[in-house]
């Protein structure tokens, strides 16, 4: 499915970011990528996205070399993102948005059915600016609606979804995912800290560092994180392989 | 009518071969079409061009429409129009202007509204300004509107340029009688050498007043732009302007807003902003298969909108 191969970046000040990332997200399963702050999760997941070019490395989807396409060419070969700080902008609505990422004109009751599944209480933001008159939560949600829904989409990756989210919206939001594994029809990566969410994973990938120093399947890799051996972060197994 | 008219009304009113109610249809100086209604009477100025609207009190939510058009160049067209809207009427005015040319000379309309508007009456104006046509002659449209409100009246003010006028003056002033109200939203788009310039005055002497004026422009292309707003508070009244523009290309906007509080319970506030359309908003839409261009294009209507 997607292949990264010897991924460096480094920042546009020169700071080294990622140190050579190697790793095999498996085909229409879960995998999450976890690891400590600062450690290079975000800046992978722009890479897939194609928001941020690898300094070397190549990126492969279903066996095409993706490295040089931009970010349109790369959402329109399947690849959609999920922000971890959701953009807003000023008199675009939900619903703009909503069938922007769809590609069709949307009648009220699938945006009443989509925003419903990301928890939000739907009529009332159909025609709300996302702007900052949304809480954080708000348009957070809405950011996941938007990849959850995205027309032709292959591989959904979702930045730290959980960010800003309260109890009861995570639970939906946990769920929406657990239905999105369940269908079994696309790829997913989920950048995440949190438990509950590594807990529906088929894969579990722990980067640390620029490197991913662990990648396995998520019985195997679980246990050893929840018994908090986060910090040593052992290699078990190599990235580069089918795990899942 | 001639053709240019028709496709001109359609883009500046709501004409879909016909209006219903009262209307008035300006052509190139001149009259091409005009009814009364039984709430809504218009006559035509003896002493001067342009024509006064009364509206009576039984009035409610009923439309009168009195779009201009300038259909070719060398056209200076000048109309004052004054509307009388009696206490309690609520009333809809759409008064779109569009300018054609098709030749060297310039082409121009000028329009002065007056509003007399009584204790307790709703106004709804609309206006919609266009430029079209092949001509190297400018297009020019310059409306000045002055308002008075009377006590608890309303008055909601929507202006919109969305292309092809080559430049425009456009000057509102406002004085609000004891709880009245001004919402007025204006939306702006130049392009290539086009300037437009927006001067509004809005005076609160009443009790209880309140205005809330929004701008927001888009200056591509080498266009110019300027703002200025000034909202005077002589009581206890609110006000609020907000200027928001987006620079696009080599455009220029110039934003002088200004608020004078001359009383203790004047609760007066401003807010500006001037920028480039934000990259990560561009990137959004670019990670939902948009291109930077249909992405540029898609985040400008949406804050036109």
């Amino acid at each position: 499915m997607l292949k990264l191969q010897g991924i460096h970046w480094n920042t546009p000040e020169g700071e080294e970011i990622l140190k050579g990332i190697d790793l095999q997200v498996p085909e229409k399963k879960l995998t999450v990528i976890t690891g400590p702050n600062g450690g290079g999760k975000t800046s992978l997941a722009k890479l897939i996205a194609g928001i941020y070019q690898p300094c070397a490395g190549s990126i492969v989807l279903n066996g095409e070399d993706i490295t040089p396409l931009d970010v349109t060419q790369r959402a329109r070969r399947g690849i959609a993102y999920a922000f971890q700080q959701p953009v807003r902008f000023k008199g675009l609505t939900v619903r703009d948005l909503l069938e922007l990422s769809a590609g069709e004109t949307l009648d009220e009751a699938r945006l009443c059915g989509m925003l419903s599944t990301v928890g939000l209480c739907a009529q009332e933001y159909i025609d709300r600016s996302v702007d900052s008159s949304l809480s954080g939560g708000e348009s957070k949600r809405i950011e996941i609606a938007t990849v959850l829904y995205r027309r032709n989409a292959q591989l959904l990756v979702f930045d730290e979804p959980e960010a800003g989210i309260d109890l009861w919206s995570f639970s939906k939001l946990t769920e929406a995912f657990e239905r999105l594994k369940a269908g079994g029809d696309r790829s997913i990566v989920i950048i995440s800290h949190q438990e509950r969410i590594m807990e529906i994973a088929d894969c579990i990938a722990v980067v640390a560092n620029g490197r991913v120093r662990t990648f396995g399947r998520r019985e195997d890799i679980l246990p050893e994180l929840l018994l908090g051996e986060k910090q040593s972060f052992c290699p078990i197994g190599d990235p580069r392989k089918e795990v899942c | 009518m001639n053709a240019i008219t028709e496709k001109l009304l359609r883009l500046v009113s709501d004409w879909d071969g016909k209006f219903k109610g009262a209307f008035n249809i300006r052509e190139d100086s001149g009259c091409a079409g005009r009814q009364s209604s039984e709430n809504i009477r218009i006559e035509p100025k003896a002493d001067q061009p342009g024509i006064t609207i009364r509206v009576s009190g039984r009035a409610r939510q009923e439309t009168v429409y009195i779009p201009a058009c300038v259909t070719r160049s060398g056209v200076d067209d000048l109309v004052y129009n004054d509307f009388i809207i009696e206490d309690g009427a609520d009333v809809i005015v759409v008064a779109g202007c569009g300018v054609h040319t098709d030749g060297e000379e310039e082409a121009r309309h000028n329009g002065i509204h007056r509003f007399f508007i009584g204790k307790n009456a709703r106004v709804v104006y609309r206006e919609k300004h266009i430029g079209t046509g092949d001509g190297a002659g400018a297009r020019r449209i310059d409306p000045v509107t002055d308002i008075r409100l009377g006590e608890n009246a309303y008055m909601e003010m929507d202006t919109a340029q969305i292309g092809g006028v080559s430049a425009s003056v456009r000057s509102t002033t406002a004085h609000l009688a004891a709880g009245a109200k001004l919402i007025i939203r204006e939306r702006l788009l130049t392009d290539g050498e086009q300037t437009a310039k927006s001067d509004f005055s809005v005076t609160l002497d009443g009790e209880d007043s309140g205005v809330d004026l929004v701008s927001r422009s888009v200056a591509k292309g080498n266009s110019v732009q300027e703002y200025r707003s000034v909202i005077e508070g002589n009581c206890r009244c609110t006000g609020h302007s907000e200027c928001d523009a987006i620079l696009a290309g080599n455009g220029i906007v110039n934003a002088s807003p200004a608020l004078y509080a001359k009383h203790i319970d004047a609760s007066l506030i401003h807010e500006a902003a001037i920028g480039k359309i934000a990259g990560e908003q561009i990137t959004k839409l670019c990670t939902l298969g948009l291109t930077q261009e249909e992405a540029e294009q898609k985040i400008i209507e949406g804050f036109l909108k």
